[in-house]
């Protein structure tokens, strides 16, 4: 039991940090939600896991699958509505910028 | 600590007012661990629900209206800091004097503090030394705190009320139902969590009294629920479903039945506010006031946060549709 | 580990506030809040074990609530038009299906 929770909480731990050093270096802001989003809630996941396999009684256990549920629930739902509200107010993806400023520089030669 | 420090610096020294309202919900947010990490559990829970939740929530209400940058200082407030620095100086020179904290010997821990540890469970019989001391011993304080929260909220009402016409109410509708459909998956799931939410509040202020909770965060936790229904589903659908003098009505309920748990409390004969007039064992007695007076606390507390929402909202509103209606 | 774990979910809230004070729009500090208040709920809760103290889960799913609330809340009111003598020029786009 001790080593299971162990590996859930280090694998747990990765996921969090690799998650972090992505929202630091990824060059846009779609890039670094992607890398927020999807590696926040699982993380989140694995380190409860890992909290509910330390053999806790009933009403602990039942807290920390409550609060499981809710993050599933809501990470997803909060980063598609940053998403969907930055692109509502006009921010645009890097990409689109650079194929937008090839396309002008190669049709005026 | 630092992060404390360095957070503060950055919120007086920004001047665009949406990134301090962010900024200060980080502030709250650190300060809440900070609690938890001297083990003051329920302090931690208050702090973050209100200085992280709420606070963030009712400050950008209040800037939709003032406008997103601070105007310009004009002049350096070089006196202002001179009586700062003086002010603090002479204030941490006065805590040099202060014992040391934490130590055993201290006046804190000799008198009065011994007597809620020892004495908390038989006189009171409830496992949360906390609320035996916030809700029985000082309930007079308490009273004290319901009655200033339940004034900022008349506050409110009487500076910002704002009266509804039915024909502005049709027109708002349509507006909203427009606006509001690219909102459908936070919809979805907002109604699926919102029951949720409302359900969880009512289990934080029953359990005050054998774990963290009570009627403070029960209350802001009710009404950051009801809050968010407001934003997603516009202001006029949460309106028919909070009328607002319902939810003046329910805010003076709350102070009435603290108010009245203590009057009664006179009425056998005992001081205000001793519980063990209200039953005949003392300790049943204790509990009953208890869990009145929670409850008094929180109808007050989440009446008067969506008072607060509703009266700012409903003002900006109003100022959008004039400056629509005058181009 | 539960301490490693601990010290790891810091450097991550660490790594926000880095974020958050430096991202150059306003969405990035949006993320960075949001990532904060996730990660402080992971803190809490290992915090709570550690101290071998569970009624911080209590917190922990009050903080989770209250962040997804204040995110919501945060991008409602990120619309400029909004806001009182905003960018009144700032036209919202319609979103391409």
């Amino acid at each position: 039991m001790d080593i299971s929770s162990a590996v859930f909480l280090l694998i747990g731990s990765f996921l969090c940090v690799s998650g972090g050093v992505g929202i630091l270096r990824f060059p846009d802001f779609y890039t670094r939600m992607h890398a927020v989003g999807v590696t926040e809630t699982l993380a989140t996941a694995m380190i409860l896991i890992g909290l509910m396999l330390q053999n806790p009684d009933g009403l602990v256990l039942l807290k920390l699958i409550i609060i499981l549920l809710m993050t599933l629930f809501i990470s997803p739902t909060a980063s598609h509505a940053l998403a969907s509200a930055a692109l509502q107010n006009n921010l645009m993806p890097e990409l689109d910028k650079q194929e937008n400023n090839e396309k002008e520089s190669s049709s005026n030669p | 600590m630092a992060f404390l420090v360095a957070v503060a610096i950055a919120i007086v020294r920004m001047k665009d007012l949406f990134a301090v309202i962010m900024l200060s919900g980080i502030y709250g947010l650190l300060s809440a661990s900070f609690f938890v990490a001297m083990d003051a559990v329920d302090v931690a829970f208050t702090e973050a629900s209100v200085g992280a939740g709420i606070s963030t929530l009712l400050m950008l209400v209040a800037i939709t209206m003032t406008g997103r940058t601070e105007n310009p200082s004009r002049h350096k407030p070089l006196l202002a800091l001179a009586v700062v620095t003086v002010t603090g100086s002479l204030l941490i020179y006065g805590t040099l004097d202060m014992p040391y904290f934490g130590l055993a010997q201290d006046p804190v821990h000799l008198h009065v503090a011994p007597r809620y540890i020892n004495d908390s469970m038989q006189e009171v019989g409830v496992p949360n030394i906390v609320t035996s001391v916030l809700a029985s011993y000082r309930a007079f304080d308490t009273f004290g705190e319901v009655v200033v929260i339940f004034t900022a909220g008349m506050g409110v009402l009487a500076l910002l009320s704002v009266v509804r016409h039915p024909k502005d109410i049709a027109e708002i509708d349509s507006i909203n139902k427009s606006m509001h459909e690219e909102h459908l998956i936070l919809r979805i799931v907002a109604k699926m969590l919102i029951p949720f939410i409302l359900l969880f509040a009512l289990y934080v202020q029953f359990h005050g009294d054998y774990g963290p909770g009570g009627g403070f965060q029960a209350g802001v936790i009710f009404a950051a629920a009801i809050i968010l229904y407001a934003m997603l589903f516009g202001m006029s659908t949460a309106r028919r479903v909070i009328n607002q003098s319902f939810i003046q009505m329910f805010a003076a309920i709350g102070v009435l039945l603290y108010g009245s748990v203590g009057v009664i409390s006179l009425l056998n004969g005992k001081n205000f506010l001793d519980y063990s007039a209200l039953s005949v064992d003392p300790v049943a007695g204790q509990h009953l006031g208890i869990l009145l007076i929670e409850l008094g606390v929180g109808f007050t507390v989440t009446a008067v946060m969506v008072i607060i929402f509703f009266n700012f909202a409903g003002r900006r509103k109003d100022q959008q549709n004039k400056e629509k209606n005058e181009p | 580990m539960l301490i490693a774990a601990t010290i790891a979910i810091l450097v991550v809230m660490i790594m926000a506030i880095l974020r958050a004070v430096w991202g150059p729009t306003l969405y990035d500090r949006i993320l960075a809040v949001n990532l904060f208040g996730t990660k402080t709920v992971l803190l809490i809760s290992l915090l709570g074990f550690v101290m071998g103290r569970p009624e911080f889960l209590d917190i922990a799913i009050v903080y989770a609530l209250i962040n997804f609330i204040s995110v919501i809340g945060v991008l409602h009111y990120s619309d400029a038009h909004i806001f009182k003598g905003g960018d009144q020029q700032k036209k919202t786009m319609k979103k391409n299906s």
